[in-house]
Order: structure tokens, then C-alpha cells, then sequence
């Protein structure tokens, strides 16, 4: 069985639960079929296992170095970065008139998963580099899809998001860095930019930077934000490198995990010689960089889902292998000691973990179909759940999975505490997911805040009709019944906290509807995770045999989920209702 | 020059193999199928060949069910440029592979064979003897360098005292061994290539074979559980359980 994830589930999710064949009903994917798909898989597989997987553990212990002038990678972080280019998997999702193969997102989605597994921190050089160049794809001019595309696609050059600065980070509409019309028609950027993932590296021969600016005399907030392309090198028309452009590297941070990615500190303009070209229209930097930012999202609830989900194999792994102890019943001390995967609390811990990551990674599929059922068949419906959905995709395994892998941690007892085990590695590269791609708790304000209630909340309406059509089906199995019905009555009772929260919105007490969002937010993942594993539970009913253990594995998930997650989320429907104020009434002076 | 490569379906090398309940055979029910691994080499070297201008066509062959399409397709993906598909529900035994091939041989008339040294499935290291037999080809086994110099090829083979080389005259086989090379992984464009390169579908009958098995299998076993060891006081003691329980000494 391979470490990274278990096949068997990853092919459960793709074709029973999410319908991959499918998909090739759509004209954008009538090239494919299962077998391509499966073939695809194994060379994502493969890429993963040999190329990434092995330098895991290098790369943690050997940051990259900055030596004042160039920074120093791994080899065989290259050698990873090469592989991953040359199967196509850069330009896969792509056109294929752009060069790309039209790769489903739903599959697209489950081949990165393998990647997230062996070496989220390798991994993340070529999926932003995919995602920047998404961004030009929809946004830029056609001479600069011509000029920077065919580079980033074939490994030639990568590319980075430049959002964040030293004094701004979550707030972006305070964002300083300037671009300055020149006479030539183009920008020159100057400011200072922090925390920028892969903003310098010895990997490839060019980087480019999408930068967030604001025009001189522009307005200030959000709409007064464009986006630039801002190369380390520039270019000559046909696309060779020219002069370097006017963008240093100030220094690396240094991280607690997600090592093997470049952290940066970029200096735009230090000689007011950097040279920007603008994207699209100015004044609409940040609505392009959300827009295309979507699959990034679901790629940073993916990486959390996976790198929990490796923690769980290891721990599983070592639970079957390590003897100790014996039944509390049995006090003969010459009998041969359990192994710890027969104690009923190291269960718990693995079925704890079982549950987070497979629901994880099943709410990150979920929206990988959304957005082939919205961009492959114009389903708008589809486009409105997805964007519903999307806070909860990216934070619920960002919360999630770093708790499982610090029950992994906790399974594997002092030897998960030390180097020469991965798991503490996992715990400390998953920590990053709830702060960067929006942290937990802004993510919380855009679903309370907004994404409820967009389109007059027919997202909710479209989730809840979900909810009950599970329901329905999965009550048809006897087994699932009482689990229907404990979830179904809860249910009832968060519609109408929701319910509840909309009023307040509506009647302008804005503050005091969203001072409990974070809370909210866990909630109403919960009910979203819960509805997936009713979902998961009855197909894999319909589809194995009772005495399968992996059946039985996920039902016993699916009762974990109703029967302990969802009432310690049910028991905060009565404060989030009464708007509890036990935090937003404290005063600065009271801590 | 054109390479031919056979090629067969096999249990992936990561199944834990169960045998059916009535001993008749392996289980081969929903188990993951792959290319065989020495097959998957021969391919690949096939390929570096034919990157390196050496051969012009680089055709692969397998026998079996329709479902030995998939491996051929991923022979195709990894860059052979057309594939035979030689039908038949009857699993044939090495020798009738043997004659197959010499049949395909006949047809194609390739300047080289090349096969994996054996199947993981059965592990026989045959096929390839036997067709260079049937063949009167010369024949350069356990591969671990190859390398093309005008008529002849000169083979590096692993043999139990290291290395051999042997100079063969053209039209020859060759079967793999694990350290001829790395194979690569099939990249997305050339899966979706491979979906439309030819593949043509022959049968026994149509090439006059007969695959009537000419061994009999009796029962198939899975090897017994290694029981758990013991822990020895004594060197002695050690030499006398090697002497008398295990015999081996
Ligand atoms: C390893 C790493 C990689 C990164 N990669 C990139 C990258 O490639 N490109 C890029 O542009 N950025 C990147 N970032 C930056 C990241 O997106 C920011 O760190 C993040 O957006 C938070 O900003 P901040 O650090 O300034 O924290 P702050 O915005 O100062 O937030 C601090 C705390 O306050 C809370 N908070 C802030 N505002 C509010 C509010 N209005 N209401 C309630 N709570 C609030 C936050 O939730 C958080 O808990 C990266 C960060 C890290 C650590």
C-alpha cells in the first residue's frame, strides 16, 4: 500500500462517491475515461513517491541559504521540480490550445494529493507557480499570455503571489507598495514585500511575480489595487532574458515547518528602476487574485487534508507494530503485551484522525467536481455552493488536520516526539495552513459575513437540498438510521441559529453577528463534514460487501462523526443564538 | 531499425497475492493489474534507443484478454509507437508465448527483440530462451547495458560471477534485468497520444498457433507462515539446531 494515501479510498471518492467517469459527458473532457485517469494517477503516483517523497526530511533539516547575493536549494529539490514539469502536470488543467491537457479538476485535485502527501513544502514551488499563471491566463493581455505562459507551463520559469507586506497582511486593503506610470507606458513598482512563498530560488531561470500595487493617486481601500507582473529578469520580445529587473531579496525567514519553500522578504524599487506591467484593468488587482485564487484555496485545504492524512498511515502503521501493555482485564504479566492498536484509547485517537482527514479530503474533492460541474458545464448552481463552500474547504482541514497529526504525535508516544519519526515534521508543516491563503479567522468573516448570504442565500438553500437528498437516500439502509436521524434533528437545529444570525445581519448589528464567526465557522464544518460521511457511509454500503473491513472502517467513521463531533458542535448552537459576548465585551485593559 | 517488445499483464508488484479458495490458481479477482516490471524496462530501453536515432519503430506486443489493452496502451504511452494485441481468453504457457512471439517475429521482422528476463506473476525466465530457440536468433539474456554498434549488438549481462559481454549478431534478443535503467513515468501529453497510435488485434488462430497448455498446473499454495523465532543461549546450542533441526549445516 503506498504511504501516501489509501488507494482504495482515493479511488472510492474519485468514481463512487464524486462520478469521475462522468465527467467525460462534459465536450471539455470527452478525451478521457477511467482508464487515462488511473494512468495519470500512477504517473502522479510515481512523480510523488520518487521525487518528492525521499527528500522530505532533507529539506526540513536543510533550509534554504541566502548567502547576501543567490539562495541555495536541495539538489534533489530540483531534480523533483524537472520530474513534475516534464509529465505535464504544470499546464495540466490548461487548454489544449494553450498546451495544456483539460485535465478534470476533480482528478487534477486527487494526483496533487499525492504530492501534498510526500512533500507539501516541494510541492508548493510548482502549484504556485500553476496558480500565477491561471491569473495571467484570465486576466492578462494576449502578449503577455504569449510572453510569460509557455515558460511558466514548462518549468522554465515559476511564479509567485506578492500580496503581503511587513504592515499588512489580512487587511490587504491597506496595502502600500506603489506603481508609478513611466513614460514607456509601463509601471515602476516600489515597497516591500513579506512572507512571499518561493520569491527567490536557484530552481529555475526566471520568477514572476504577481504583485498587488497601488497606482500613484489612486483611491485608497480596495479599489485602488492592480495587479502587476513584475519579473526578476526582464524580457526581449521573444521572450529571452534581458537585464535583471529592480527586485532584491531583503532575506529568508526562517520557519517552523514548510522549510523547503523559500519565504521572502522582497525589496521592489530600490534603485526606482522596477520595472511592472499591469494586468487587465487597474483598480481590480484583488478581485482577479480571489478570483483565480479559488483552486488555491481548495489546494490549501487539500495540502492540510493530506499531510494529515500521511500522519494517520504512520501512526496506524506503528500502532500495529509497537507491543505494549495488555487489557485492563488481564493481569497475567508473563502474557505477550498488546499491540497498541488494540487499546481502546489509541483507537480512538486513530479513529479521530480517520475521520478529519478522509472527511477532509472528501470536502476537497467535493469542490475540485463543483468546479468541473461550473467551468465544464456552466452549472451555475454549481458556482454558487462552490463559492458557499470555499471558506469551509480551506479551513475545516486546515483546523483539522493539524489536530490529527497531533494525535499521530500522541500515538506514536516519545517517538513522536523526536526527528528521526516524521510525524513531528507533518505536525509542524500543517501549522501554517489556518494562517496563510486568509487565516481561520477572516476566512470565518467572508462565510458569516458574506458567502451565506450571496446570491439571496441560495447557496443554503442549495447546500440544505444536499443535506436532505443524503439524507433520504442514505436512510434507505438500515444501518444508517439512527444516524439519519440524530443528524437530521441537528440539522434542524443549525438552520435555525443560521436562520437566527441572518436577522441580526439584516437588521444592521453587524458587530455583534459576527463576534462568534470563528466559532460558527467549526460549527457549520461540522455539518458539512457530517453530511459527507452520511454521504460516504451509504455509497459504501451500496458498493462492498458486509464482511469488508474497509466498509465497516468507514461506517464506523461516519458514527464517530454524528455521534461525538457533531453534539460538541450542537452544543454551541445556544451561545452562537443568544450571541454570547464573553469575548467581544472584554476590554483591552481586562486581559 | 525496429524494436519489438513484449510485453504482460501482471499483478501489481504492491497486491499481497492470495491464492482461490480451491487452490486452482492466484486470485486474480479486483486486484490491481500492472505493467510487468522487466517489461516496463524493456520498454524504456527500447525507447532510449530510438531517442537516441538508433531505431526508427518501436512496436509492442501482448497476449492475453482484451484487458491486456490497458498495459499496452501504457506501453504506448511510454513511448513505443504501435502495439499488436494477440486475443486470446486461454492463458498460454511460456512455450506458447514463445511460438506466438516467433510468429509476430516472422511478421514484423524487427533487427531486435526485447523481453523483461522474467514475469513477476510466475517468475519462469523462459519466454525469452525459448524464442530465441525457436528463433535461431542469438540471444543476450539478464541485461544490464545495451549498446548498438551497426549489425551487432553487444549486451552486458549479470551473471552469478558479475559481469558478461557478449557481442550479438543482428537480428537478436535481449531480456532485462532491474539495473538496465530507470524507467520513466508516462507524462499526461503522451497518455493521451498513446489513446490514438494503432493497435492492432490478431489471434492464435490467425498466426497458426496453437495455445493448448502443455504443462498442467495441480495446485496452487500459498507458502507457509514463517513461525516465530527463538531466541538461542548459546553458539552451541545455535550450531546444533542449524545441524539437527534445520539441517542446513
Ligand atoms: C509560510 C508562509 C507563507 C506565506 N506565503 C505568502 C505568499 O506567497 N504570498 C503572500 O502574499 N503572502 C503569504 N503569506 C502571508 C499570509 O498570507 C499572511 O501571514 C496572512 O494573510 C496573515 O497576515 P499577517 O501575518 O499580517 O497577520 P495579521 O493580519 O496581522 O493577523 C494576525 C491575527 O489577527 C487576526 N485578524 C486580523 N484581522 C482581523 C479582523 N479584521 N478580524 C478578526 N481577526 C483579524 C488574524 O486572523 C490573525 O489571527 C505567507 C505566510 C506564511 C507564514
Amino acid at each position: 500500500m503506498s504511504r501516501l494515501v489509501a488507494e482504495r479510498d482515493l479511488e472510492f471518492l474519485l468514481y463512487q462517491v464524486f462520478g469521475a467517469e462522468q465527467l467525460s459527458q462534459y465536450p471539455r473532457y470527452s478525451d478521457y475515461d477511467r482508464e487515462s485517469f488511473a494512468q495519470i494517477l500512477a504517473t502522479a503516483k510515481g512523480v510523488a513517491e520518487d521525487y518528492f517523497l525521499p527528500h522530505f526530511q532533507q529539506a526540513d533539516a536543510h533550509e534554504p541559504q541566502f548567502d547576501g547575493s543567490t539562495v541555495t536549494t536541495i539538489a534533489a529539490l530540483k531534480v523533483a521540480w524537472q520530474q513534475f514539469a516534464d509529465t505535464g502536470l504544470l499546464s495540466a488543467r490548461q487548454d489544449y490550445e494553450h498546451g495544456g491537457m483539460q485535465l478534470p479538476a476533480l482528478v487534477h485535485m486527487a494526483c496533487n494529493a499525492y504530492f501534498m502527501a510526500a512533500n507539501p513544502a516541494s510541492a508548493a514551488y510548482p502549484f504556485l507557480t500553476s496558480a500565477a499563471a491561471n491569473v495571467i491566463r484570465a486576466f492578462g493581455s494576449s502578449a503577455q499570455q504569449q510572453l510569460y505562459l509557455p515558460a511558466m507551463l514548462d518549468g522554465r520559469f515559476a511564479g509567485t503571489m506578492a500580496l503581503t507586506e511587513p504592515d499588512v497582511g489580512s487587511s490587504l486593503g491597506d496595502l502600500t507598495t506603489k506603481a508609478i506610470k513611466h513614460r514607456d507606458g509601463n509601471y515602476r513598482i516600489k515597497g516591500q514585500k513579506m512572507y512571499i512563498s518561493g520569491g527567490d530560488q536557484d530552481l529555475t531561470e526566471n520568477i514572476v511575480h504577481l504583485v498587488l500595487a497601488r497606482i500613484e493617486g489612486a483611491p485608497i481601500g480596495v479599489k485602488g489595487i492592480s495587479m502587476f507582473i513584475v519579473p526578476k529578469f526582464r524580457l526581449h520580445e521573444d521572450g529571452s532574458l534581458a537585464a535583471r529587473n529592480d527586485v532584491q531579496l531583503a532575506g529568508l525567514l526562517h520557519k517552523m515547518g514548510y522549510r523547503g519553500t523559500t519565504s521572502t522578504v522582497l525589496s521592489f524599487g530600490e534603485q526606482d528602476d522596477c520595472h511592472g506591467y499591469l494586468v487587465g484593468e487597474a483598480g481590480q488587482g484583488l478581485s482577479y487574485m480571489f478570483k483565480m485564487m479559488n483552486e488555491a484555496r481548495i489546494g490549501v485545504g487539500l495540502g492540510a487534508a493530506m499531510i494529515g492524512y500521511r500522519g494517520y498511515l504512520e501512526s496506524l502503521a506503528y500502532a500495529k507494530d509497537r507491543p505494549q501493555g495488555r487489557a485492563p482485564t488481564n493481569k497475567d504479566p508473563a502474557s505477550k503485551p498488546l499491540a497498541i492498536v488494540e487499546h481502546a484509547d489509541v483507537k480512538r485517537m486513530l479513529l479521530q484522525q480517520k475521520t478529519y482527514v478522509e472527511g477532509g479530503l472528501a470536502l476537497c474533492l467535493l469542490a475540485a467536481r463543483l468546479v468541473d460541474d461550473h467551468e465544464a458545464n456552466h452549472d451555475e448552481d454549481a458556482g454558487i455552493l462552490l463559492d458557499l463552500l470555499t471558506p469551509i474547504v480551506k479551513s475545516y482541514p486546515s483546523y483539522y488536520g493539524p489536530k490529527a497529526n497531533d494525535l499521530a504525535i500522541q500515538v506514536l508516544g516519545g517517538a513522536g516526539y523526536i526527528r528521526e519519526y516524521p510525524v513531528e515534521q507533518l505536525y509542524r508543516d500543517n501549522r501554517l495552513n489556518p494562517i496563510h491563503e486568509g487565516t481561520h479567522g477572516i476566512q470565518s468573516l467572508d462565510l458569516l459575513g458574506r458567502k451565506l448570504w450571496q446570491h439571496q442565500g441560495r447557496g443554503q438553500k442549495l447546500l440544505f437540498q444536499r443535506m436532505q437528498a443524503t439524507l433520504q437516500q442514505a436512510q434507505q439502509h438500515s444501518q444508517l438510521q439512527p444516524l439519519c436521524a440524530q443528524y437530521g434533528q441537528s440539522l434542524q437545529k443549525f438552520m435555525h441559529t443560521v436562520l437566527t444570525l441572518g436577522q441580526t445581519l439584516q437588521q444592521g448589528e453587524v458587530d455583534k453577528a459576527l463576534a462568534n464567526s470563528a466559532i460558527f465557522l467549526d460549527v457549520m464544518s461540522q455539518y458539512v463534514v457530517g453530511w459527507l460521511w452520511l454521504e460516504m457511509a451509504q455509497q459504501a454500503l451500496a458498493s462492498s460487501s458486509a464482511d469488508d473491513p474497509w466498509l465497516q472502517g468507514k461506517l464506523h467513521a461516519a458514527r464517530y462523526q454524528i455521534e461525538w463531533e457533531l453534539p460538541l458542535a450542537e452544543a454551541q448552537l445556544p451561545q452562537l443564538q443568544s450571541f454570547n459576548d464573553s469575548w467581544a465585551s472584554m476590554q483591552r485593559d481586562w486581559f | 531499425m525496429k524494436v519489438l517488445v513484449a510485453v504482460k499483464r501482471v499483478i501489481d508488484y504492491n497486491v499481497k497475492v492470495r491464492v482461490k479458495a480451491d487452490q486452482s490458481d492466484v486470485d486474480l479477482a479486483n486486484v490491481k493489474m500492472a505493467l510487468n516490471p522487466f517489461c516496463e524496462i524493456a520498454v524504456e530501453e527500447a525507447v532510449r534507443l530510438k531517442e537516441a536515432g538508433v531505431a526508427s519503430e518501436v512496436v509492442v506486443v501482448s497476449i492475453g484478454p482484451k484487458a491486456v489493452q490497458e498495459q499496452l496502451r501504457t506501453a504506448l504511452a511510454l513511448g513505443g509507437d504501435r502495439a499488436i494485441h494477440i486475443d486470446t481468453e486461454e492463458l498460454p504457457d511460456s512455450l506458447a508465448v514463445a511460438k506466438l512471439l516467433k510468429a509476430v517475429v516472422a511478421q514484423e521482422q524487427p533487427q531486435l527483440v526485447i523481453l523483461g528476463k522474467q514475469a513477476i506473476d510466475s517468475d519462469n525466465n523462459q519466454t525469452g530462451q525459448m524464442l530465441g530457440a525457436l528463433t535461431g536468433m542469438p540471444q543476450g539474456t539478464f541485461a544490464s547495458k545495451v549498446a548498438v554498434d551497426g549489425s551487432s549488438v553487444n549486451v552486458t549481462r549479470e551473471v552469478d560471477g558479475g559481469l558478461q559481454t557478449v557481442k550479438l549478431q543482428l537480428p537478436a534478443i535481449v531480456t532485462t534485468d532491474l539495473r538496465l535503467n530507470e524507467p520513466r513515468y508516462a507524462s499526461l501529453p503522451n497518455i493521451m497520444k498513446a489513446k490514438k497510435k494503432p493497435l492492432d488485434v490478431t489471434t492464435p488462430a490467425d498466426l497458426g498457433v496453437s495455445v493448448a497448455r502443455t504443462v498442467k498446473v495441480l495446485k496452487v499454495e500459498a507458502p507457509a507462515e514463517r513461525s516465530a523465532g527463538v531466541k538461542v543461549a548459546s553458539v552451541a546450542e545455535l550450531v546444533d539446531k542449524l545441524k539437527n533441526e534445520a539441517k542446513v549445516i
